[in-house]
């Protein structure tokens, strides 16, 4: 059985992908199939290139001269490696939030605000409407809520982040992709974005790079393995962690290599 | 033989106290410096320096032209190269990961931020002064923003790429177009940076002698026209200094002593502004 027969909704589509950092192959012929409305982890050991898989489904890669990818990512069917896919309007439907928290320089409200006026042009009361519906979607509205004006870099580190997964949910995009998003927070900060990742995939797609194999089993429902830029298993999470096809998957997560 | 332990004291020990007494030595001469400013310069530093006009010899006046002069040079000055020189440290460092412009206008940039000021100086001279036929203080302008430029680009480069990447990349992946992220992200994180360097150009141009002598040249007199010569503090020390007279000794002092008090106050602001910022990081 194939990932794509499991998969009856999918959002994402992977097809014979192909990554070149300059001469270096980092991805192989990678297929895969995100799920809708699901929680999608890759894991792998450092440089299997499971980072540079989640930054092609937005053309992060773009933003530097000699990186490029080959093949296929269908969005809803539509190729979003296509030139033609105008780019600013993939990232509306494609959010990111990285690994360290990226407040701008710029109040609370604003860092929310700034991507919504990219592409709405709201009233002073539907933005103030849209700004309190991401911070509470993302579980900041009751701690920020008495000091939206103060600058955002000004926030604790788990909050920092929180408010950019507000500012990444406040475009209202389609998929949100997390690049380990708790790797640089306490673990009382991870437990709040865990929950958070548990209720935001009522409403987006989520794929989430973690080295934290725990984090994987406990949020995702979907679980990518990957090695040295090889997809060497991709199923559910509960059979990817109890019960692996291949030795490799095995090997890893019982922490015999890695 | 001592053991390891002791001779890494040692070591430890000599090597701190060589740097501690080059400290000292550096301290020394500079402590040196601004006890003879303060010497010379604060009995003449009255009233008078600040209402009069430069003097002939023999009797009494002040440097308000002049202080006047170098004000309204610099300002100019800093209008003229700051707008230019923030635009193209940008382009440095947001724009300048490929190609061969960039690299060029890099190099070329570090040489004009050591080029010294006779020779910019002269270069005004020739393409301006020479041009209209007399001195005038929009020369001088030109001359000091020809400094002021080099020294803005750079740090607006360092400031901009101190901004973490990350920064960049989460604006882009909101969607923003580069020029969005570059006017809204990265120059506003770098902006204190940047608004240091630029008090720091002012700094470096306040003292400027070489540039102004071939420009603006000196006016005794009070005069607000640019197109005119126009007095300036660095002008009117160097000939009062060289001067027979006892008097205009003594507002050379005091025209040294307030630009080496507006350089110091204009650092320490610069550097609090600096460390206001990496405390907010």
């Amino acid at each position: 059985m194939t990932a794509e027969q499991i998969i009856s909704a999918p959002k994402l589509i992977v097809r014979g992908l192909n990554f070149y950092y300059g001469a270096d192959r980092a991805l192989k012929d990678i297929n895969l199939v995100i799920p809708e409305k699901m929680v999608t982890a890759f894991i792998g050991p450092s440089g299997c290139g499971k980072s540079t898989l989640l930054r092609t489904f937005n053309r992060m890669y773009e933003l530097y001269p000699k990186q490029r990818a080959e093949g296929e990512i269908l969005l809803d069917g539509q190729n979003l490696l296509d030139k033609k896919q105008d780019l600013n309007n993939l990232r509306a439907k494609i959010g990111m939030v990285f690994q360290k928290p990226t407040p701008f320089p710029m109040s609370i409200y604003d860092n929310i605000a700034f991507g919504v006026k990219l592409y709405e042009n709201l009233s002073k009361h539907d933005m103030d409407e849209r700004v309190e519906w991401a911070l509470k979607k993302a579980a900041l509205w009751t701690e920020v809520k008495d000091k939206l004006k103060q600058s955002g870099t000004g926030l604790s580190g788990g909050q920092q982040q929180r408010l950019c997964i507000a500012r990444a949910i406040a475009v209202k995009p389609q998929v949100l992709l997390l690049d380990e998003p708790t790797s640089a927070l306490d673990p009382i900060s991870t437990a709040h974005i865990e929950k958070l990742i548990d209720e935001l995939k009522k409403d987006f797609t989520i794929v989430i790079v973690t080295h934290n194999m725990q984090q994987a089993a406990r949020v995702s429902d979907f679980t990518a393995y990957m090695y040295l830029g090889d997809l060497i298993e991709f199923g559910d999470t509960s059979t990817v962690f109890t019960n692996p096809k291949r030795k490799e998957t095995e090997d890893y997560i019982t922490g015999r290599f890695g | 033989m001592l053991n390891l332990y002791t001779r890494r004291r040692i070591t430890n020990a000599l090597s701190l106290g060589i740097s501690v007494l080059a400290m000292l030595f550096g301290l020394f001469w500079l402590g040196w410096i601004l006890w003879t400013l303060l010497e010379h310069g604060l009995p003449g530093l009255g009233a008078h320096v600040f209402t009069q006009t430069t003097p002939a010899p023999g009797s009494s006046g002040g440097l308000i032209n002049a202080i006047f002069g170098s004000v309204i040079m610099t300002s100019v000055a800093v209008l003229i190269g700051t707008p230019i020189g923030i635009l193209a440290g940008t382009y440095l460092a947001e724009f300048g990961q490929r190609g061969w412009l960039a690299p060029l206008t890099r190099f070329i940039n570090d040489i004009l931020l050591s080029a010294p000021s006779i020779v910019i100086g002269l270069f005004v001279y020739e393409v301006y002064v020479v041009k209209v036929g007399h001195f005038a203080g929009w020369g001088g302008a030109l001359a000091l923003s020809i400094i002021v430029i080099p020294v803005v680009i750079r740090t607006t480069e360092n400031m901009l790429r101190l901004v973490p990447n990350s920064l960049r990349e989460a604006a882009a992946a909101i969607g923003a177009p580069q020029w969005k992220i570059i006017s809204f992200v990265t120059l506003r994180a770098a902006r204190a940076g940047i608004l240091t360097g630029i008090l720091l150009a002012i700094a470096r141009i306040s003292g400027e002698t070489a540039p102004l002598l071939f420009t603006s040249l000196n006016n005794q007199f009070w005069s607000s026209d640019m197109n005119q010569p126009m007095a300036n503090l660095p002008v009117v020390i160097f000939q009062f200094a060289m001067s027979p007279y006892e008097d205009w000794h003594s507002l050379a002092w005091a025209g040294a002593l307030l630009i080496t008090l507006s350089v110091l106050t204009l650092n320490i602001v610069a550097r609090v502004m600096f460390r206001q910022k990496s405390n907010s990081q």
